[in-house]
């Protein structure tokens, strides 16, 4: 940052002589503005989008993807020995951190909800339920799922992250394409600087051709146009990320029911992150209107 | 100081200069004349590098302009003061701060500098105009804010297109005498002009070499006038 503080300074130096010398354009200044200013607002949703999609996969594949259930089937006669067997498989699975059968109570509390208070549950069918919980490596269900159909019949192994993953997958997703979107708002703010450079350069052939018979470079005057667009760039930009950060800010804070759409608020260190879009704007513009300029200055030899 | 050696010169049909060798010697005091079309401008862009040689050479302060880069024909105009024919400005820009261009341009507005752009302003007539956008201005006035703004980095070699072409007779008498008292002072100076008086009257005072194109060639016209 302080770094590219350096870098910014001989732009934003008041430097009248070498500003003055291209003939302000009302219009087009406006419109550069505006555009950099969405263009920002618009990165910062992406990077929140990106960050809350980032944060939602790890979380889901973290702490949810550590467990799993096994479901026994069987007649009540082996029901008691399935489970057995079924535990001791467990306990000899490389990657099963623990095993444990739930207490009828505790079944009976997960019923409860469908089926009210004074469920008889003893009487009923009610598969046997075993709560596993793996290491971080986890183990390979489908060996498990194997020995488990050898050992207890009855045994489904049912994973959690079965239908966790494809969300895992797309938050993912969503996190690729924040980033790609932030790629793709650069590379059209680089076009849109790029256009609009050209067009003032050539707007202003006369004075290119004056600056240049008075022995200026062209280094000189590519700087001035650069500067100018830099600024202005930097401008829209810090306008479009407040605009963009106070949106965010509106949005309600994360809570259980929202789930992800309330999350999508930058959290902790993350909002710091919009503050490198408009120094990111504005080093895009420097390189689009130095790149347009030594160009047309090529061209106009 | 500005040499060219065998130099042919065409816009893309046939030759408009040819075979032209010429030295522009240090502190030489030359006018340049010709029929309206003959080639005077396009030689003068030849000596400042604005257009560079079909055939032959030419060295600006003993480099050749084929080698230079923009950049160094940048920092040679900083030593030739040219007064286009038609005089361009940064019409945003007040006539002082036109004619102040080149030391902006070259970082070097001091206030020193400014002192001078007012001697400057005086002694071509444009004093008090100095807050007039270009457009607000006469021809005349504009030629002698070109002229103003070719002399003040004090350059080493002054070409003038037509300096006196809008002016009146006294006016053009003055800005001659500002010319001969820079040669005097050191300073090459080359006159592009189609006026036969200017050049008598220029005659009387300093040694001025008469040079003419005619049938693509330069030729001296020294006794005829
Ligand atoms: N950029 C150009 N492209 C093509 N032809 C040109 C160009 N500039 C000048 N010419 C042609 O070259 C010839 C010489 O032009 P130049 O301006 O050098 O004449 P000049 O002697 O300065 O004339 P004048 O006395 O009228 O100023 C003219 O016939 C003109 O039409
Ligand atoms: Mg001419």
């Amino acid at each position: 940052m302080k770094r590219f503080l350096e870098f910014l300074s001989p732009l934003l130096r008041v430097d009248a002589g070498a500003d003055r010398v291209v003939p302000p354009s009302g219009f087009t200044v406006r419109l550069t503005v505006f555009t950099a200013a969405a263009m920002a607002f618009l990165t910062v949703f992406a990077l929140a989008l990106s960050l809350a999609s980032g944060r939602l996969a790890q979380t889901w594949g973290d702490d949810l993807a550590r467990s799993s259930t096994i479901r026994i089937s069987a007649p009540a006669g082996q029901m008691a020995a399935q489970t057995e067997a079924a535990l001791k498989v467990l306990t000899q699975t490389p990657g099963v951190e623990s095993a444990r059968a739930l207490t009828t109570e505790e079944q009976k509390a997960l019923l409860e909800p469908w089926f009210g208070p004074g469920l008889p549950i003893e009487s009923l069918p009610v598969p046997q339920l075993i709560d596993v919980a793996e290491t971080s490596e986890g183990f390979d269900s489908d060996g498990l799922r194997l020995r488990l159909q050898a050992e207890a019949p009855g045994a489904v192994l049912d994973e959690h992250n079965r239908w966790r993953r494809p969300l895992v997958a797309a938050a993912g997703r969503l996190k690729l394409l924040g980033w790609v979107s932030i790629l793709l708002i650069t590379a059209t703010t680089a076009a849109m600087v790029t256009l609009a450079a050209n067009a003032s350069l050539a707007a202003n052939a006369q004075v290119i051709e004056v600056l240049r018979l008075v022995g200026a470079t062209d280094g000189y005057i590519a700087s001035a146009f650069v500067r100018r667009y830099t600024v202005r760039v930097l401008t829209g930009a810090a306008v479009g990320t407040v605009a963009g950060l106070l949106a965010i800010l509106l949005m309600p804070g994360s809570n259980d029911a929202g789930g992800f759409l309330t999350g999508l608020r930058f959290e902790g260190w993350h909002w710091f992150w919009p503050a490198f879009v408009p120094p990111l704007a504005a080093v895009v513009a420097f390189a689009a209107t130095q790149g347009a300029a030594r160009r047309v200055l090529g061209e106009l030899a | 100081m500005i040499e060219l050696n065998n130099v042919a010169y065409s816009y893309g049909g046939d030759a408009l200069l040819n075979d032209i060798t010429f030295s522009l010697a240090p502190g030489s005091f030359h006018f340049l004349t010709g029929p309206s079309g003959s080639g005077k401008t396009t030689f003068l862009k030849l000596c400042y590098g604005a257009l560079l040689p079909t055939e032959g050479d030419i060295r600006i302060f003993d480099h050749s302009a084929k080698d230079m880069g923009r950049d160094a024909v940048a920092y040679a105009r900083r030593r030739i003061g040219v007064v286009h024919q038609d005089c361009k400005f940064l019409d945003h820009l007040p006539l002082d701060e036109n004619i102040a261009l080149p030391l902006t341009v070259s970082g070097q507005a001091t206030p020193d500098q400014v002192a001078n752009l007012n001697e400057l302003m005086s002694w071509v007539g444009l004093t008090g105009k100095g807050d007039a956008l270009p457009p607000e201005l006469s021809g005349g006035e504009r030629q002698r804010a070109a002229l103003a703004r070719a002399l003040i980095m004090s350059p080493d070699v002054i070409l003038a297109d037509e300096p006196t072409g809008n002016v009146d007779w006294e006016m053009s008498q003055r800005l001659l005498r500002l010319l001969i008292e820079l040669n005097k002072m050191g300073k090459t100076v080359m006159i592009a002009t189609h006026d036969l008086a200017l050049i008598r009257a220029a005659k009387a005072q300093v040694s001025a070499r008469v040079l003419r194109i005619s049938n693509n060639a330069l030729q001296s016209a020294g006794v005829d006038l």
